[in-house]
């Protein structure tokens, strides 16, 4: 049995419309109009026991939606959804206790009361026995060093300290399957790192499947094998961070600075013809782009350097984040190749 | 699991505790309600011996208690829950393993209790000191009375609830629960004995479970009904505790279906 299973999964959200004017208040007052959003539309999916996926999309793609529609939170408009072999949003008690979600913008914990005693208030809810507690708490705590910070209220702990604490809280019970909304964000990268390496050896030893949204595709790239990518309410790639790397990541970039401003049609004047772009970060300064496949490198480069005075320049490899920034761009991973 | 709910009411014991500075407010605002209904029904009773069935020493101390017993059953159900929805916390309560109206009815009643031994008691002696106050001599009246005043919690509490989840289908209900508030005082005797009401309004307000919110225990607190009444009295709390639960179950199935998370 796979641990997430999607088919044509799909969630509508009736929006309010307000009308302008005097006027249109008064006919909203007794006859609302609404507008019918689609946030997810009609996906499927698999996802096998003890996979790391990473679920990635812009603002507004529909990840958070799906997260909670997995985890029972919104109940679907249409589809089917299989996590742990339950419906989540019709035997909600009973399948949230063997899933462990993290909120990377909302707390779980109590805020008024230590740490400690919102483990305990968990251990109680989800009904774990006293020495299975205790021993996953001790496992807990020295991994995510959480022993100066467990007798402390939740409201003086720091945003790292926090989501190392919503952490153990999402494991307390020992879930089989992790839901992580954006777990990484606004945290320094001491603390990102030391949360992808605990993620890691998590999925390693207890074989827990792992589902993370996130906008830092350093987290994809440390964690997850598989990558999900979604636009729009629908899947546009689905398949291995490698593979997506190999057909986007082919092209090269060009950094230049300049003597002297330069405007952005000069610079596409200066390549026409070649098959590049030119993405301006100011006046001073471009990036020139150059498209996998395109030969096309020493020619741009000696045609800029020829006409214009340059301070500095750099070539590089495009990353993760300029290939998925280019897919959202066009809405598309269709790979043609 | 039950000890899971327990420790809910414990905390919000707890944090009101912490939080109790608060409270100080409360009494003086509380102490001014009595004091100002005990002078304004001191003037309407004039030389009167009885008026609406009551005596001027009932109504002082229907007046006292009243309040008094307001302080354990009155919470903010009904604003907590229309913050949560509103602020979309309301989704980290989706994915514990709990009823949330069974938590957030847990914590109403730890605020109730907070405020029974730290509010109502004292206020009642203080009351009893500066108004003349009966207190009833027989101790199977005070059992009854504790037992009417929970069942008073409940179904204030029920209404609070339903209040509160009428968040997810309205954008504000900010003037709702305002409106609530109001009726529930007005309705439940709380500033008009029922029996001061005009007859249709009488008969109209018994057939609501308001009345049962403060008419019904404070009449047995302070006498007015004695007997058989008594029970009765508290067989139409029981009533109105149970068919609530019918409303707040179609509501939250509704609501479910309807909830969205706001901010993403």
């Amino acid at each position: 049995m796979p641990a997430i299973e999607v088919h044509r999964l799909r969630k509508e959200f009736m929006v309010q419309k307000n009308r302008e004017g005097l006027a249109g208040a008064l006919r909203d007052l007794f006859k609302r109009e609404y507008t019918r959003v689609v946030a997810v539309n009609d996906i499927s999916f698999t996802i096998p026991r003890g996979e790391i996926c990473g679920y990635i999309g812009e603002n507004g793609a529909g990840k958070s939606t799906t997260i909670k529609m997995l985890t029972g939170i919104l109940v679907p408009t249409s589809g089917d959804i299989r996590v742990n072999g339950f419906v989540p949003y019709k035997d909600r008690e009973k399948f949230v206790r063997g899933i462990g979600v993290v909120f990377g913008q909302r707390s779980q914990l109590w805020w008024d009361i230590g740490v400690i005693e919102s483990f305990h208030l968990l251990r109680k809810v989800y009904r774990v026995p006293p020495d299975a507690f205790k021993r996953r708490l001790d496992e807990l705590t020295e991994r995510l060093q959480l022993g100066d910070i467990l007798n402390r209220p939740v409201r003086k702990l720091s945003l790292g300290q926090r989501m190392r604490c919503e952490l153990a809280a999402s494991l307390l019970h020992n879930p089989s399957i992790l839901f992580l909304d954006e777990p990484t964000i606004g945290l320094d990268i001491v603390v990102k790192t030391e949360i992808r390496e605990f993620l890691k050896e998590i999925n390693r030893e207890y074989n827990t499947t792992i589902l993370l949204t996130t906008h830092d595709l350093q987290d994809i790239e440390a964690l997850c094998s598989r990558v999900i990518m979604l636009d729009d309410g629908k899947i546009i790639y689905d398949g291995s961070l490698d593979e997506l790397k190999a057909r986007w990541g082919k092209g090269k970039e060009v950094v230049f600075r300049f003597a002297a401003p330069v405007r952005p049609e000069r610079l596409a004047a200066l390549t026409e013809g070649l098959g590049v772009e030119w993405m301006i970060e100011n006046e001073y300064s471009a990036k020139m782009i150059i498209p996998r496949g395109e030969d096309a490198l020493s020619a741009a480069i000696s045609r800029v350097v020829g006409k214009l005075d340059i301070r500095d320049m750099t070539v590089s490899e495009t990353n993760t984040d300029e290939i998925v920034r280019e897919i959202y761009r066009s809405g598309s991973a269709a790979v043609t190749a | 699991m039950i000890g899971a709910y327990l420790d809910f009411v414990r905390l919000r014991f707890l944090t009101m505790l912490a939080y109790r500075v608060n409270y100080y407010s409360g009494i003086v605002i509380y102490a001014i309600n009595i004091g100002a209904y005990y002078f304004i029904w001191n003037a309407v009773y004039g030389g009167s011996e009885t008026l609406g069935g009551m005596t001027a020493a009932q109504m002082s101390s229907y007046v006292a208690v009243s309040w008094m017993a307001r302080a354990f059953y009155f919470n903010n159900l009904d604003r907590e829950i229309a913050n949560e929805i509103r602020d979309g916390s309301v989704a980290i309560q989706m994915i514990r393993p709990y009823q949330y109206l069974a938590v957030k009815m847990m914590q109403g009643f730890g605020e109730g209790c907070f405020r029974l031994l730290m509010f109502s008691v004292p206020g009642m002696i203080v009351a009893a000191l500066l108004f003349p106050v009966d207190f009833p001599d027989d101790p199977a009246r005070w059992l009854w009375f504790a037992v009417m005043l929970l069942l008073s919690f409940f179904i204030n509490s029920e209404i609070n609830l339903l209040t509160g989840l009428f968040a997810f289908f309205v954008e504000n209900n900010e003037g709702m629960i305002r409106m609530k508030r109001v009726a529930v005082d007005l309705f439940s005797g709380l500033v008009i004995p029922l029996s001061f009401f005009p007859g249709w309004a009488e008969t109209a307000l018994k057939l609501l479970p308001f009345q049962a919110i403060t008419y019904l225990p404070g009449s047995v607190f302070t006498g007015t009904l004695q007997g058989g009444a008594i029970a009765q009295a508290a067989a139409v709390q029981l009533f109105w505790m149970v068919a609530l639960l019918a409303p707040l179950a179609l509501v939250w199935r509704s609501a479910r279906r309807r909830l969205f998370v706001q901010g993403g």
